[in-house]
């Protein structure tokens, strides 16, 4: 084995830069899409809650078409196919905006929000019924009772598994780079093809998203050690 | 205040309020007992219509419960009820358990809501456990928080659900002497408890129910000494000496 490490590729100069740009965007397309899917996953939940019928089954139809299909597939519907479907407003808006990124945030958002929505759901067929019950023996609304007594308990509870759905999205931000997001994944295969040096670029690569991934744990762990804990007793 | 006319309920099958005429004056203190099952739980929890009721009609403050144009959430923020399990808000401190309801439905300030609350903390004995959390409480603390967070909306009547029955015996007197105080200072009351000490002090009537009926309405001397109904002789002497 002859192959000499070049370590100094990957920690300084121009592919240093590149790497660096990379990791800002897979930064970016993972905070929005995982704020975006987060938002989306309430109101699918909600409305897989709800006491209207056709709200419950579009939410139910919606859940188990975006949990069942490949990301990869949807990311390439939303670059490929939208804009055939689009309306044409909707359409101009995204090429403005950077039409690959917006259809990686897309793509990402919708697929992560139906894991999220059962997740959600699930926490909040946790919360004792009794909660419910003591909310609007005060006189608060069913919406309001959710609102300021059920929700904010679920979704303490439901912090554990969304640790997992963040970590999920933010490994599959790396597919973004098939449509030409030039997120770390993409620049980390930018650098093999200008060096040759695969283990160099792709090793930097895999410890920056172990990195990403250890940092999104510890802000949820620390969330729950000093949210959920008086919660919980102690 | 309350006024039951022939009211019926069914679960299913089971008819768990069979015809039921009661009538609770402003400032009276009424306790309910009866053997588990007798539909006296399910009495209390009509009355702000966490039971809808089938047939028969129920006034509570002058509104009808089954009037379409009735507001049942701004009813139930005049109405108090303490549940037996407590059922304080574990998210939130003890201070804002209490200040929640005032400061979102009653659009209290939260300045003004805290002092309220800081006040009635004082009256349960509870104003060091502030910013305490409910799991951090006793079952006879927690449950003298809810007392404070069902008075801190101002209530016209206070409904008690078998409010010590979860209690550890040490916990029971310290959570029946905010409730007596509470009968003393002329609140409206109806407490569904098995404590015939507290009956005996504090009730104006005791109302005795099975099988879904009231089958004995007297005020607690007279029910205590001599009870007419058979099952209600059999109840009291087993609850007031269980060994026999």
């Amino acid at each position: 084995m002859n192959y000499r490490f070049d370590w100094a590729i990957v920690t300084s100069g121009k592919y240093f830069d590149w790497l660096v740009s990379g990791l800002y965007v897979t930064i970016k397309l993972s905070v929005v899409s995982i704020a975006l899917s987060f938002l989306v996953g309430l109101v699918i939940a909600m409305m897989r809650m709800s006491h209207v019928r056709p709200v419950r089954w579009f939410a139910h139809g919606y859940l188990e078409f975006f949990r069942n299909t490949p990301l990869l597939v949807q990311i390439f519907f939303w670059y490929f196919g939208s804009y055939k479907i689009l309306p044409r407003v909707v359409n101009d808006w995204m090429v403005r905006q950077d039409f690959e990124f917006t259809a990686a945030v897309i793509a990402l958002t919708i697929y992560t929000s139906a894991f999220i929505a059962e997740d959600i759901r699930s926490g909040v067929r946790s919360i004792p019924k009794e909660q419910m019950e003591a909310a609007r023996s005060s006189g608060f609304s069913y919406v309001r009772s959710m609102r300021y007594i059920i929700l904010p308990q679920a979704v303490r509870l439901t912090i554990p598994p969304l640790i997992n759905q963040f970590l999920n999205l933010m490994k599959n931000s790396s597919l973004a780079m098939t449509i030409g997001v030039a997120e770390l994944m993409y620049q980390a295969r930018q650098v093999e093809s200008y060096t040759f040096k695969g283990f160099e670029a792709f090793t930097a690569a895999t410890v920056v998203y172990l990195g990403l991934s250890f940092l999104i744990t510890g802000l949820m762990t620390l969330y729950d050690k000093m949210v959920l804990q008086p919660i919980k007793g102690h | 205040m309350i006024r039951f006319e022939g009211v019926h309920k069914w679960f299913g099958k089971l008819h768990v309020l069979n015809g039921i005429n009661l009538h609770v004056r402003a400032g009276e203190v009424v306790v309910v007992c009866g053997p588990s099952g007798s539909g006296k739980s399910t009495l209390i929890r009509t009355i702000n219509e966490l039971e809808p009721i089938d047939e028969g009609k129920l006034f509570v403050d002058g509104t009808e419960l089954s009037d379409p144009k009735m507001n049942i959430n701004r009813l139930r923020a005049e109405i108090g009820f303490v549940f037996q399990q407590f059922n304080l808000y574990p998210h939130l401190s003890v201070l804002k358990n209490i200040t929640l309801a005032p400061i979102k439905i009653r659009n209290t300030p939260p300045k003004e809501a805290g002092e309220q609350a800081t006040a009635l903390l004082e009256r349960v004995g509870l104003v060091d456990k502030r910013d305490a959390y409910p799991s951090q409480l006793s079952g006879g603390q927690q449950q003298r928080v809810a007392i404070a967070r069902g008075l801190a909306m101002k209530p016209k009547i206070m409904l008690f659900d078998e409010p010590t029955s979860a209690l550890d015996p040490e916990m029971i007197g310290e959570v029946l002497q905010v409730m007596k105080d509470l009968a003393l200072s002329g609140m409206t009351m109806i407490v569904v408890t098995h404590e015939m000490g507290f009956a005996r002090e504090v009730a104006h009537r005791v109302i005795f129910m099975d099988n879904g009926t009231i089958l004995e309405e007297a005020p607690p001397e007279e029910f205590f000494i001599n009870p007419r109904h058979e099952r209600a002789k059999q109840f009291l002497k087993q609850i007031l000496s269980p060994m026999h």
